[in-house]
C-alpha cells in the first residue's frame, strides 16, 4: 500500500514520517520515531501501555492510526521530563517505588498526567478508576495511587 | 551500610522517562527478519497435508520452515525432550507451533502465519483431569505417593470426619511484555538477546539447535518486563528460532508474540483439582488427612514434576500433621503445557489445606483462626516436629507473627462488626479471614542450589557487577549491588549493574524459587570478599600492618594513621600489581532431597507470614470488593524494605487475582477462549483493596543467608487465600450450609456459593 506523509507535533518538536495507512500509531513511534517509551503490551487497547495523549486526549496508540497523527500535537512519556528535570509525577513515582517491572510504568506516568492536567485534586478513588485502564502486573497498585496522590499535593503547593 | 537501606530500583529513572531498554526497544540492523509460528487449531490429531503456499507468497515473505528444515535438534523442552518447536506430525494442542515464517516485517510474518492450508486427522482430545484419568494419560507411571503416621487408622477413629473436593484455575502470567527473543549471528556462532528468567536454558537450546557447542552461544539479558515464572522456559521456542533463522541467513532475526499468541500457545500455572479427608477432633485438631492432588499438566512434561513434587510439599503449609497421606498425579493433557508460575505449585497445596481448615471450622461452628491455630506447628521448635517430608520444623514463628497480626489488624473486633454488619445486612454480606504462609526456600532439583558473580574493580575505584540473577522487576541487580557496595564500603551508585551474560558468568540457574537475591547475592559477596582481602592484604603490607586493621567504610579505606578514599586505594593496589577482578561462588548447605521417597531437606529454610482480609458481596449479583487488607511478611532481615514490601503488595494482589478474577476458559474442542485482557480479567487499579497495611516481620533468618534476609518472591503470592477464605466465609453468611466456593471465585461462582449457603440450589 502506498505510504503517506504524516507531518505531525511530538513533545513540541515537529517531525514527518512516512507511514503504511494500515499502521498504528504506536508503530509509527516506535518504528519510524524511535520513540521506544511507548510500549506494546495488548495491541487491543485493554492495558494502557501504550497510552499518550493526542491532542490533550489520552489514547492507546496501538489504536489510533499513525496517518490520524496529522497535524495533531502528540505527547508521549520522552516529553514528560523537561530540560533534564523530572516532572513530579515521575519523581514521587521513583520516591514512592511505585515501579517493577517498569514496563507498564510509561502509560501509567501519561495517564497520570493527563489526569491532573483536568483534575488537580483527585479523590484516590478517581485516581483509582481513571487508570483502571492501565494494567500493572507487578506491583499490586498500591505504591502508584500513593505516588500520584503526592504527586498531586505537590505540584498544587507549588502552583 | 547500604544493606537494609530503601534505595529504589537501579532502574527506576530510566522507567521513568521510558529510556529502560527491553529487547523490543534494541536497535536492530536494518535488514533484520521477523519471525511468527503458524500454529495448531485443533487440540488432538494428525496432519494429513500442509499446503503452505499461500504463505510462502505472501508479501515480505522471505522463507517457511517446517520441522523438516531444522538443521539440528527440534526440541525446546526444558526437561524430557518431548516438546518439539516445530510439530512433526501430530498436533497436542490448539495453539501448537507447526510452522515459522521467517519474513520482512513482524506485520507481514504474523498475516502470513495465518495462510497455512492444514488438513488433520482429527483424534479425541483429553482436555479435563477426568477424562485424563479415564485414559490413565499422566507422566510418570503412577501416582507419587508419600506419607508420614497413618493417615487412614487415624481418620477412622477421629470423632469427625471432614471431606470435600476443591477445584482451582490455572492462571495466566500476563507479564506486559510478551516472551521475545533477536537473534544475532557472529563468526563463530550467535548472540542472543531474550527476556528470559533463565539465560543458561535458552544457551542450552540454542546450542543443541543449531548443532553447536554452548560456548558458540552467548546470551544476553538485561531486563524483562514482567516473568512471574513464564519465562523460565516458555522462551526457549522464541530463541531458538531466531537463532535457526539467524545462521541460515546470516541475518539478525527477531520474535516477538503478539499478546493473543502468547497467550495461546505458552503454558500457564497448573490448575488442580484436590480432594481431602480428614479426621478432626470437636475442637479442629486434624488427627489424620489424605490428599489427592489432580495436576493438569498439558501435553509436555516442562516443569510439571517439581511443579506438582512442591503442591505436595506445601500440603500441610502452617500445620503439625503427624498422620498424613498424600497421592498426586501429574495428567497430561491437550492442553498448553502448564508451567511455572510464582510459588510453583506451592499455592495450589497450599490451599488445600486452607480450604479444609475452613471447612473443619465451618462444621465445628468454630472461629476459622482458632482452629488453625490449635493446628500449628511450635513456634521455633526443637526439631521434633516434622513436616509430612520428615523435615524438621525448626524456625516456625507464625504463633508470635498471628498474634501480632491479629492486633494489628484488630481482627477479633472486625470480626464482630463483620458478623454485626451481617445480622442487619440482607443484601451487602460482609467477610474476613486470616490465613498463613510457610514456604520452602530453595530448589527442590538440588542442583539448581548454586550461583556466580563476576566482580571488577576498576583502577578509578568503580566497580562492575555481575551475576547469574535475571532482572524482572523484583529489584534483584539493585539488592545484589547493595551487598557489593557493602563489602567494599562505597556508595552502591559506586557499582555498574550490568546486563545477565552467559559469556561472563556461566552455568547460572533460573532466577526462579525466590533464590535469586539468596544465592547470587551470596556469590557476589564471596568475589568481593576476595578483592577487598586481597587488597587488604596488599595495602597492610605497605603499612606494615595486619590486613584485618585494614577498613572499608564510608568510601574510604583506613590503615593506620591513613585515610585514602576507595578510589586512591583502587589505584594503589593496581599500581601494586594486585589482581582487582575475582569471581564468586555460592552452594546452599544443608539441603539433601529423595524426591522418590518424600523425605528429606528439600529447603534451606522457611519464610512465613500471614494476611487478614475483609470483604464485601453483593448476594444478588455475585460482585464483590476487598475492602481492607492487613500482611505481616518474614522476610528476615529484609536487603531493601521497600522493594520487598513492593514484592509483597504486588504478590498479594496477583494471588487474590488468580482465585477471584482470573479464569480461563477453554471450549470443548480445546481452544482458549480467554486469550486477551478483554476477556481474562486480571487486577485494575481499581481492584485494589480500599485499605492496605503492609509491614515486614522484625526478626533475622536464622540460617546464614545473605545479611540474614529471606527469599521474597514468592511466599507473599499466597497471602490472597485470605482474600479467597473472606470471600467463602461472607459466602457462608447466607445461609446455615456450607458454600463449597470454588476458585477462581468469580462473580458467578460467588452467586452459586451464595445459593448453595442457602439450600436454593
Amino acid at each position: 500500500m502506498k505510504k503517506v506523509h504524516v507531518t505531525t507535533n511530538v513533545n513540541g518538536d515537529q517531525v514527518e514520517f512516512l507511514a503504511d495507512p494500515r499502521e498504528t500509531l504506536l508503530d509509527c513511534l516506535r518504528n519510524h520515531l524511535d520513540l521506544t517509551g511507548t510500549k506494546e503490551g495488548c495491541g487491543t487497547g485493554d492495558c494502557g501501555a501504550c497510552s499518550v495523549t493526542l491532542d490533550g486526549t489520552l489514547v492507546c496508540s496501538c489504536l489510533v492510526l499513525g496517518v490520524e497523527a496529522e497535524g495533531k500535537k502528540i505527547e508521549t512519556i520522552e516529553g514528560m521530563a523537561s530540560d533534564g528535570e523530572l516532572h513530579p509525577l515521575q519523581r514521587k513515582f521513583i520516591e514512592h517505588a511505585a515501579l517493577q517491572c517498569g514496563f507498564c510504568t510509561p502509560g501509567i506516568l501519561v495517564a497520570a498526567k493527563s489526569l491532573l492536567d483536568t483534575n488537580p485534586d483527585p479523590s484516590e478513588s478517581e485516581i483509582r478508576f481513571w487508570l483502571a485502564g492501565n494494567l500493572c502486573r507487578c506491583t499490586g497498585y498500591d505504591k502508584i495511587v500513593r505516588a500520584v496522590q503526592d504527586a498531586a499535593a505537590e505540584m498544587r503547593g507549588a502552583a | 551500610m547500604s544493606v537494609g537501606t530503601s534505595l529504589p530500583h537501579d532502574s527506576a529513572a530510566l522507567h521513568v522517562t521510558g529510556r529502560a531498554r527491553y529487547v523490543d526497544d534494541l536497535p536492530v540492523p536494518a535488514d533484520t527478519l521477523h519471525l511468527a509460528f503458524g500454529i495448531s487449531t485443533i487440540a488432538h490429531g494428525e496432519i494429513t497435508s500442509m499446503d503452505l503456499s499461500a504463505v510462502r507468497a505472501a508479501p515480505g515473505v522471505v522463507a517457511v520452515l517446517t520441522a523438516e528444515d531444522l538443521p539440528f535438534a527440534n526440541d525446546v523442552s526444558p526437561s524430557a525432550h518431548d516438546e518439539p518447536m516445530l510439530s512433526t506430525g501430530t498436533v497436542h494442542f490448539v495453539g501448537q507451533p507447526i510452522f515459522l515464517v521467517v519474513a520482512e516485517s513482524h506485520l507481514q510474518a504474523r498475516k502470513a502465519a495465518r495462510l497455512g492450508q492444514i488438513s488433520y486427522k482429527e483424534r479425541p482430545a483429553l482436555l479435563t483431569v477426568d477424562q485424563a484419568l479415564a485414559a490413565n494419560s499422566r507422566f510418570e507411571d503412577g501416582p507419587v505417593i508419600w506419607s508420614k503416621g497413618d493417615a487412614a487408622a487415624a481418620i477412622a477413629k477421629a470423632p469427625r470426619v471432614i471431606e470435600g473436593t476443591f477445584d482451582m484455575g490455572g492462571q495466566e502470567h500476563f507479564y506486559l511484555e510478551g516472551q521475545i527473543a533477536l537473534s544475532v549471528p557472529n563468526e563463530g556462532g550467535v548472540t542472543v538477546h531474550c527476556s528470559s528468567q533463565h539465560p543458561t536454558e535458552i544457551q542450552h537450546k540454542v546450542a543443541e539447535a543449531i548443532g553447536t557447542h554452548m560456548n558458540a552461544v552467548r546470551v544476553e539479558m538485561r531486563r524483562m518486563g514482567g516473568g512471574f515464572g513464564g519465562k523460565e522456559s516458555q522462551g526457549n521456542a522464541l530463541a531458538c528460532s531466531t537463532a535457526i533463522v539467524a545462521r541460515m541467513t546470516g541475518r539478525a532475526a527477531k520474535m516477538r508474540y503478539d499478546r493473543d499468541d502468547d497467550m495461546v500457545i505458552t503454558g500457564k500455572r497448573h490448575d488442580f483439582r484436590i480432594h481431602y479427608r480428614a479426621g478432626v477432633t470437636d475442637e479442629g485438631r486434624i488427627l489424620g488427612i489424605e490428599f489427592l492432588q489432580l495436576a493438569r499438566c498439558g501435553w509436555s512434561m516442562d516443569l510439571s514434576l517439581p511443579v506438582a513434587d512442591r503442591a505436595m510439599l506445601h500440603s500441610d503449609n502452617a500445620y503439625n500433621l503427624e498422620n498424613i497421606r498424600i497421592e498426586s498425579h501429574r495428567l497430561k493433557t491437550n492442553t498448553q503445557s502448564a508451567t511455572a508460575y510464582r510459588g510453583f505449585g506451592g499455592p495450589q497445596g497450599m490451599i488445600g489445606i486452607e480450604r479444609a481448615m475452613d471447612h473443619i471450622a465451618h462444621v465445628l461452628g468454630r472461629d476459622p483462626v482458632a482452629v488453625r491455630k490449635a493446628n500449628y506447628y511450635n513456634d521455633m521448635g526443637d526439631g521434633s516436629q516434622t513436616t509430612p517430608y520428615h523435615m524438621p520444623v525448626e524456625d516456625f514463628i507464625l504463633g508470635a507473627l498471628t498474634e501480632r497480626l491479629e492486633a494489628s489488624a484488630d481482627y477479633q473486633a472486625r470480626k464482630k462488626a463483620v458478623a454485626d454488619w451481617n445480622a442487619k445486612n440482607d443484601v451487602l454480606k460482609k467477610g474476613i479471614a486470616l490465613t498463613p504462609v510457610k514456604f520452602g526456600i530453595s530448589f527442590t532439583l538440588t542442583h539448581y542450589n548454586q550461583a556466580g558473580a563476576l566482580v571488577h574493580v576498576y583502577q578509578d575505584g568503580s566497580i562492575h557487577l555481575n551475576h547469574g540473577g535475571t532482572e524482572m522487576g523484583q529489584g534483584l541487580n539493585r539488592k545484589v549491588a547493595q551487598v557489593v557496595a557493602a563489602g567494599f564500603g562505597v556508595d552502591p551508585g559506586a557499582v555498574q549493574i550490568t546486563a545477565t551474560d552467559t559469556g561472563k558468568v556461566p552455568n547460572t540457574s533460573a532466577t526462579a524459587a525466590s533464590s535469586g537475591a539468596d544465592l547470587n547475592g551470596m556469590a557476589a559477596k564471596a568475589a568481593t570478599d576476595t578483592i577487598r582481602e586481597r587488597m587488604a592484604e596488599f595495602l597492610a603490607r605497605e603499612h606494615q600492618a595486619e590486613p584485618a586493621a585494614v577498613r572499608f567504610e564510608g568510601g574510604r579505606v583506613k590503615i593506620g594513621g591513613e585515610d585514602m578514599a576507595f578510589e586512591e586505594a583502587a589505584k594503589r593496589c593496581y599500581q601494586g600489581r594486585v589482581s582487582l577482578s575475582s569471581t564468586g561462588f555460592y552452594a546452599t548447605p544443608k539441603i539433601t532431597w529423595d524426591r522418590k521417597a518424600g523425605r528429606g531437606r528439600p529447603f534451606y529454610y522457611f519464610a512465613y507470614g500471614a494476611s487478614v482480609t475483609e470483604v464485601v458481596v453483593d448476594t444478588l449479583t455475585g460482585e464483590n470488593r476487598i475492602l481492607r487488607t492487613d500482611i505481616l511478611h518474614d522476610a528476615g532481615n529484609s536487603l531493601n524494605p521497600a522493594l520487598d514490601i513492593g514484592q509483597v503488595e504486588g504478590a498479594y494482589v496477583q494471588g487474590a487475582g488468580w482465585l477471584t478474577t482470573e479464569e480461563l476458559v477453554w471450549d470443548d474442542k480445546g481452544r482458549l477462549k480467554t486469550h486477551a485482557p478483554s476477556t481474562y480479567k486480571i487486577p485494575a487499579c481499581s481492584d485494589r483493596p480500599r485499605i492496605f497495611n503492609v509491614a515486614l516481620w522484625d526478626g533475622p533468618n536464622r540460617e546464614e543467608t545473605i545479611y540474614r534476609s529471606k527469599a521474597v518472591g514468592e511466599p507473599p503470592f499466597m497471602h490472597g487465600i485470605s482474600a479467597f477464605s473472606a470471600l467463602a466465609d461472607a459466602c457462608a453468611a447466607c445461609g446455615p450450609h456450607w458454600p463449597d466456593l470454588q476458585a477462581p471465585a468469580t462473580a458467578e461462582a460467588v452467586l452459586a456459593a451464595v445459593k448453595r449457603a442457602r439450600g436454593t440450589v
